[in-house]
């Protein structure tokens, strides 16, 4: 196994720069996230980690060995595609015995590989389909085998869990977590998804516009976001973010997650707002309000406490300790 | 069926400009030749007499049909699995995004526009033993020049399905093309990763997903080699005689030398028997391909 490491990696497709001067180091048997929104580059990353684009400058390394020039057959790296890539004329059996047959691996060994993978994969009874016999989990789970064969160094996932159900993912999110486990090695694992994000990575990558923004454990990208950006990218509902001056001196703004915002009693200081949504959720309530100025503030609470109604003029704050300050330019303070 | 009276009249009122028409230009044609089939007619075609329903044997069974069959199964044989080989093979070249490729694309697909008679005109000139460029080259390589390529029974045929194979690559190439562009990315790139070299990527993703493409374009380039006649008539016209050896059952039908031509109802009998041969050509190819085609999901 190994780790994976990119340094000062740019990509330019023609004048568009998808990736601009990208460094990050992934340890051995880390599941490390590239999290962020649609085109930001977190994809054409993992392709280059993969060997399918070549960065413009930089570069890519698995374990010690410099990567650049190196072709994807080569590099002991398997991939999951967002559309599983399956060969729709082949069994689930030949789609998994496909990488060790293109690597001219016997064919006694070759059974018993996929035996082993389809057996880890729940699989074993549907060697003989073809792909489009199978649900959109049943696909999921053979072209995780079709890697997990391979006993690659480095496992890159594109987005596998996007094409499933909401139930579905929850369920897929925990097997591929215990399946890190289970084969310690290092995954790399791209999605827009904040809760994928947060409930599988060891440790996330935000990255925007092709430049990373912060790296980090769910937790420290979640409590000590780095920025704005990355404070309104995690958490649902977002960050609120105000003018400090609104509970604080100075010109820096201000940033609090909806749990953390409270309905106070007006004479106890805070800022007034009229509730103009409530939703109930059934585990938890989220109340969307305004401010005299125009700005949406959303505060967050269990569903059992008593809630505002719309149209109810209330006053809300925060406390101190959990507020978020970013400078100007939008980085954190302190 | 139908939920209301009116929507079944409504139907049939909708339908009637189609079964109208292919009534008029399919449906009594062809019930009108297997009809003419079993007559016996003179040049002008309005004296007709019976000859019975076992004409269709007859001819079935004569040396003429047989022997123009034959031609026509080496035509298709020549022509088809050649024209596809190559139609597939410039098509996979220019699916490559490189710079230029577009020129060549519109080079490989420009015969789609050429017509059969410009294209044996094209190929006339070239396959001449005085002027041509084709006997010339292959003189180097101790082919015989004269008396040319078609006029030499053992040869005409040959340079026949070169016309044919170079009028019917930018069928072939369009088409082609346009099913290549639909294979998804990902699915060469996973064979990529997993250690598929070009040949493995092509054989294992590209022909199985090309499958119904091919299908298709083989169904057609065996109906038109079973149908050519611009060529042979504007190259050889039946000959060389005596063997008669580019005398395909399309010319037998139509031929200026052909030995059926001043009777309508042989011409029908014929016309009639290689309709059932292709219809039954056909099937078989649907039905022993189709295992080996695969539609995707």
């Amino acid at each position: 196994m190994a780790g994976v490491q990119l340094v000062k990696v740019t990509k330019n497709f023609g004048s568009v720069v998808a990736v601009d001067d990208f460094s990050l180091d992934i340890a051995d048997k880390e599941f490390m996230v590239l999290l962020g929104p649609s085109g930001c580059g977190k994809s054409t990353v993992l392709r280059m980690i993969a060997g399918l684009e070549a960065p413009t400058s930089g570069e890519v390394f698995i374990g010690d060995q410099l990567m650049n020039g190196v072709a994807p057959k080569d590099r002991d790296v398997a991939m999951v595609f967002q559309s599983y890539a399956l060969y729709p004329h082949k069994t689930v059996r030949a789609n998994i015995e496909f990488p060790l047959k293109a690597r001219g691996v016997d064919s006694k060994l070759r059974v018993a590989a996929v035996a082993d993978a389809a057996a880890v994969l729940g699989l074993a009874d549907l060697l003989d389909r073809k792909p489009g016999q199978l649900s959109g989990g049943q696909r999921q789970r053979v072209a995780l085998a079709r890697a997990l064969v391979r006993d690659p160094q480095v496992f890159c996932m594109d987005e596998p869990l996007s094409n499933l159900d909401a139930k579905l993912r929850g369920e897929t999110r925990s097997e591929l977590v215990a399946l890190h486990q289970r084969l310690g090695s290092t995954f790399v694992y791209v999605t827009h998804d904040q809760v994928e994000a947060m409930t599988m990575g060891s440790r996330i990558a935000v990255i925007v516009a092709g430049v990373l923004q912060q790296v980090g454990s769910p937790t420290d990208v979640y409590d000590r976001p780095a920025n704005i950006f990355v404070a309104t990218f995690l958490g649902t509902p977002p960050m609120n973010i105000f003018p400090a001056q609104l509970f604080e001196a100075g010109e820096h703004s201000v940033g609090v997650r909806p749990e953390h915002m409270r309905f106070v009693d007006s004479h106890s200081g805070g800022v007034e707002a009229t509730i103009r949504l409530v939703e109930h959720l059934g585990h938890e309530v989220h109340v969307t309000g305004v401010l005299a100025d125009g700005t949406v503030v959303v505060a967050r609470h269990g569903g059992e406490e008593a809630s505002p109604q719309s149209g109810d003029m209330v006053t809300v704050s925060a406390e101190a300790r959990h507020r978020h300050r970013f400078d100007v330019s939008g980085r954190r303070l302190a | 069926m139908f939920r209301r009276r009116g929507d079944g009249l409504i139907a049939s009122a909708m339908l009637a400009p189609a079964i109208a028409i292919l009534s008029i230009f399919v449906v009594y044609p062809l019930g009108r030749a297997v009809w003419l089939g079993h007559l016996r007619c003179d040049a002008t075609g309005r004296k007709c007499r019976t000859s019975g329903w076992m004409q269709y044997f007859d001819v079935l069974r004569s040396s003429d049909f047989q022997h123009a069959l034959k031609v026509t199964f080496v035509y298709a044989l020549l022509t088809v699995p050649a024209g596809l080989v190559i139609g597939v093979g410039l098509a996979v070249l220019a699916d490559k995004q490189i710079r230029g490729i577009g020129f060549f694309r519109t080079i490989f697909s420009s015969t789609v526009a050429t017509s059969v008679a410009v294209a044996s005109l094209i190929w006339f000139v070239l396959l001449q033993p005085q002027v041509g460029l084709l006997p010339d080259m292959l003189s180097m390589f101790g082919v015989m020049k004269n008396p040319g390529l078609l006029n030499d029974a053992g040869t005409a045929l040959p340079a026949i399905a070169i016309t044919s194979i170079w009028a019917n690559l930018g069928f072939t190439f369009i088409i082609v093309t346009a099913a290549l562009q639909s294979i998804p990315a990902e699915l060469f790139e996973s064979a990529m990763m997993d250690g598929a070299g070009g040949w493995k990527r092509f054989t294992n993703v590209t022909i199985p997903m090309l499958s119904p493409t091919l299908l298709f374009v083989s169904v057609v380039l065996v109906t038109r080699a079973f149908q050519a006649y611009a060529e042979v008539d504007l190259l050889t016209k039946g000959g060389p005689n005596p063997e008669r050896s580019t005398e395909t059952v399309t010319y037998l039908i139509y031929g200026q030398t052909s030995l059926v031509k001043n009777d309508i109802g042989l011409k029908s009998t014929t016309a009639v028997l290689l309709f059932v041969i292709l219809l039954v050509l056909s099937l078989v190819q649907f039905r022993s391909l189709e295992r080996r085609v695969h539609y995707g999901n």
